[in-house]
């Protein structure tokens, strides 16, 4: 391996990849060729570095510097000037906001440890920072057994939405006898603002395989599904390479490192609907289905796929276990608060200066992620309101937002950490408009399974669609309320259950909005 | 027809939903017609019913002829934030069609779609498989321009 003074982290990703940036690389590379230096200075191509908004944009190692916004125009300029002279680029520097310790929380991540710095297309180099290491520790050195305890003693949670204990998930399945069990990884996210996963796949597609591997063992499954969204091009592109490259280096596939285990891992791709995301619904799709939800019990674990017995874990909840293992339980409990332990990715978005993703320790306050890892709020402009969890989440005011994000906490708010989509908005906002906005996504997206759901959302499109344009009167909001809340009652799957929320937190702590449209 | 495809996949009813996003990528209009429909049914054994119910469950499938680049541009709460209505307006006039519609010279078709989880860049819309962000008049303007100045 060479050795550089100086490394070029560019990310590569949806984003920049139709800004341009395969032609950027070239050039770049062109550049370092015509002043002698390919052999000090190393391009990495990484997944996303966290922000968005920006163009082209690519962080300088040892330095820490983070030009954005950056054409092939600039280039000469920023290899003469820093490169050669080494005098950094001012006008393309990405200033960091004003008193925050904005430096992307590196120090404190585990599920985004290596994106952004490691290249995701190449095994080698996930191994050489200590990549499935985790895997062999548990597949030659744990037993099954050992390895769900030590996953119910980290106390982590699933990151999908309902936040149930994963340990104790895998429990069920483990001890089941049957001709084969699965896993089954939920990378539908379909959930209006978030994004996450998909960073995690492209950014270091590994660490899921990793997590996989050692979920697989720990229940017995021989194969395992990641179930993408569609529209995730290069996800699907980036892990069917990742899983080609594992089969190769023998770290999955048959008697893996000698110890008789065999695993399979395949991809299945959606075709675009938002209730897939929900595990039975996603199981029908997998089997060539409409992707309507089944009753539940059976649960999955029991009878999922093809009747086997399958664990459905999102595609974060996953990307923890590698730490998990190789640090031991009590490491990972001790980060965040008791009974919601780790770190959570958010994605922060809306009248953000930082439109983008962090990861931070479960616990942390709302206010401080909007802030200093959201770069705090755009132009100046006042915050108004955070709708928290997604589409299927709670819009809360400014007296709200010191709430520390965490499993337990947002309860006391009637609220869920949900996908950990943060969408931010400022004074112009209307959450007449949003809730709107809100209820036209479920009402399109609902599968037409059962008709509370159905016929719910229909008539809560109605109620909204009549305030919205200055027809309703005040008696409408207890409708909308308590027709949500009928729907929680009656619906066949928490599609038709999520309305309550986003209705009822913008109605409680919006309500000047609602009453500004009735007279 | 589909022989190339057929041949990529083995005939399991599993493998539906990635034979459907072949034959759809492979047609120029971008739909999968009844025909087609025949031929999956014979090649995987499973009723021409059932294949028509998937077809029509998932919103990235059309059964109807489509315009060369289909535009799905996002109308979720985050997008919608960030102006996706001025967005939805502007495709509208440039493009004169309404939603669902496909231009006369059958260049575009209209969509509308929930988040396509590139949030970041709000507004934003796909044209087939590309993804374009930051959204505003000029911008569509220089797009919709390009793409009629390739054909
Ligand atoms: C309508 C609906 C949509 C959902 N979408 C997703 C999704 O996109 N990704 C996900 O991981 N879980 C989603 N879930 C939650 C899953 O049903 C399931 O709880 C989760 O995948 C379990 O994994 P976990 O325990 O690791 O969180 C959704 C649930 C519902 C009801
Ligand atoms: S609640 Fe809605 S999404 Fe769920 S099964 Fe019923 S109709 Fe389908
Ligand atoms: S809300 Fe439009 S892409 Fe996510």
């Amino acid at each position: 391996m060479k050795y550089f003074r100086t490394h070029i982290l560019i990310s590569v990703d949806e984003s920049t990849i139709r800004a341009g940036v395969k032609n950027f690389i070239a050039s770049l590379r062109n550049h370092l060729d015509k002043y002698s230096l390919t052999d000090e200075i190393g391009i990495l191509e990484t997944g996303s570095i966290g922000f968005f908004g920006k163009g082209l944009c690519f962080v300088v190692y040892p330095e820490n510097i983070i030009y954005a916004n950056v054409t092939n125009e600039d280039l000469n300029e920023i290899v003469t000037e820093h490169f050669l002279k080494g005098r950094p680029v001012k006008r393309l520097i990405v200033e960091k906001p004003e008193r925050t310790q904005y430096d992307f929380n590196y120090k404190k991540r585990i599920v985004l440890e290596n994106s952004g710095i490691i290249n995701p297309e190449d095994i080698e180099e996930y191994i050489g920072v200590g990549g499935y290491e985790a895997w062999e520790k548990a597949l030659l050195e744990m037993k099954s057994d050992d390895i769900i305890e030590v996953v119910k003693e980290s106390g982590l949670r699933g990151r999908g939405g309902a936040g149930f204990p994963t340990g104790l998930k895998w429990s069920f399945t483990a001890p089941i006898k049957a001709k084969q069990k699965l896993v089954v990884i939920n990378a539908d996210e379909g959930e209006p603002g978030t994004f996450k996963d998909r960073l995690i796949m492209e950014g270091d597609p590994h660490k899921l395989i990793e997590g996989i591997a050692i979920a697989c063992y720990a229940v017995g499954a021989t194969k395992a599904y990641i179930y993408i969204r569609g529209e995730y091009k290069l996800c699907i592109e980036r892990l069917r390479k990742a899983i080609a490259q594992a089969n190769e280096y023998g770290i999955i596939g048959k008697d893996i490192f000698g110890s008789k285990f065999c695993l399979e891992i395949d991809i299945k791709v959606g075709a675009g609907a938002y209730v897939c995301g929900e595990e039975t619904a996603l199981i029908e799709s997998m089997e060539g289905n409409r992707g309507t939800p089944r009753s539940k019990p059976p649960f999955p674990g029991v009878k999922g796929a093809w009747q086997l017995p399958t664990v459905v874990n999102n595609v974060e909840t996953i990307a923890n276990i590698p730490s998990i293992i190789k640090n031991g339980a009590d490491w990972y409990s001790a980060i965040g608060p008791y009974k919601s332990t780790g770190t959570k990715v958010y994605t922060v978005l809306g009248d953000v200066k930082m439109p983008g993703l962090t990861e931070v320790e479960m616990g942390t306050t709302l206010r401080t992620i909007i802030n200093e890892y959201g770069g705090g709020m755009k132009d100046g402009k006042k915050f108004k309101a955070a709708l928290v969890g997604g589409a299927a989440g709670v819009f809360l005011s400014d007296e709200l937002i010191n709430v520390n994000m965490d499993y337990e906490s947002l309860k006391n708010y009637s609220a869920v950490l949900g996908s950990g989509a943060i969408l931010v908005m400022n004074d112009d906002a209307d959450i007449v408009d949003m809730l709107w906005s809100v209820i036209r996504f479920f009402r399109h997206e609902s599968c037409g399974k059962c008709s509370p759901c159905t016929n719910g959302n229909e008539l809560l499109f109605k109620l909204i669609n009549d305030i919205r344009n200055g027809k309703g009167k005040e008696e409408d909001l207890n409708k909308l309320i308590q027709v949500s809340e009928v729907m929680v009652d009656t619906c066949f799957c928490a599609l038709g259950q999520s309305l309550l929320m986003p209705i009822k937190s913008a109605i409680d702590n919006f309500k000047d909005d609602f009453l500004k449209r009735m007279n | 027809m589909y022989e190339k495809i057929f041949e990529k996949y083995s005939p399991k009813k599993d493998n539906l939903i990635y034979i459907l996003h072949d034959i759809q990528d492979q047609h120029p209009q971008h739909y999968i017609s009844e025909d087609a429909v025949s031929e999956v049914s014979e090649y995987l054994r499973i009723p021409f019913s059932h294949i028509y119910g998937v077809l029509t469950f998932y919103t990235m499938y059309s059964t109807k002829p489509r315009g060369k680049n289909v535009i799905r541009l996002c109308e979720s709460p985050p997008c919608f934030l960030k102006g996706s209505e001025n967005v939805l307006r502007k495709l509208k006039k440039t493009l004169d069609v309404k939603i669902n519609q496909t231009t006369k010279d059958g260049l575009f078709t209209l969509e509308l779609c929930a988040c396509l989880g590139v949030c970041g860049n709000a507004p934003v819309m796909m044209i087939n498989d590309d993804v374009y962000g930051n959204l505003n008049d000029e911008k569509i303007d220089k797009i919709i321009n390009k793409i009629r100045g390739e054909k």
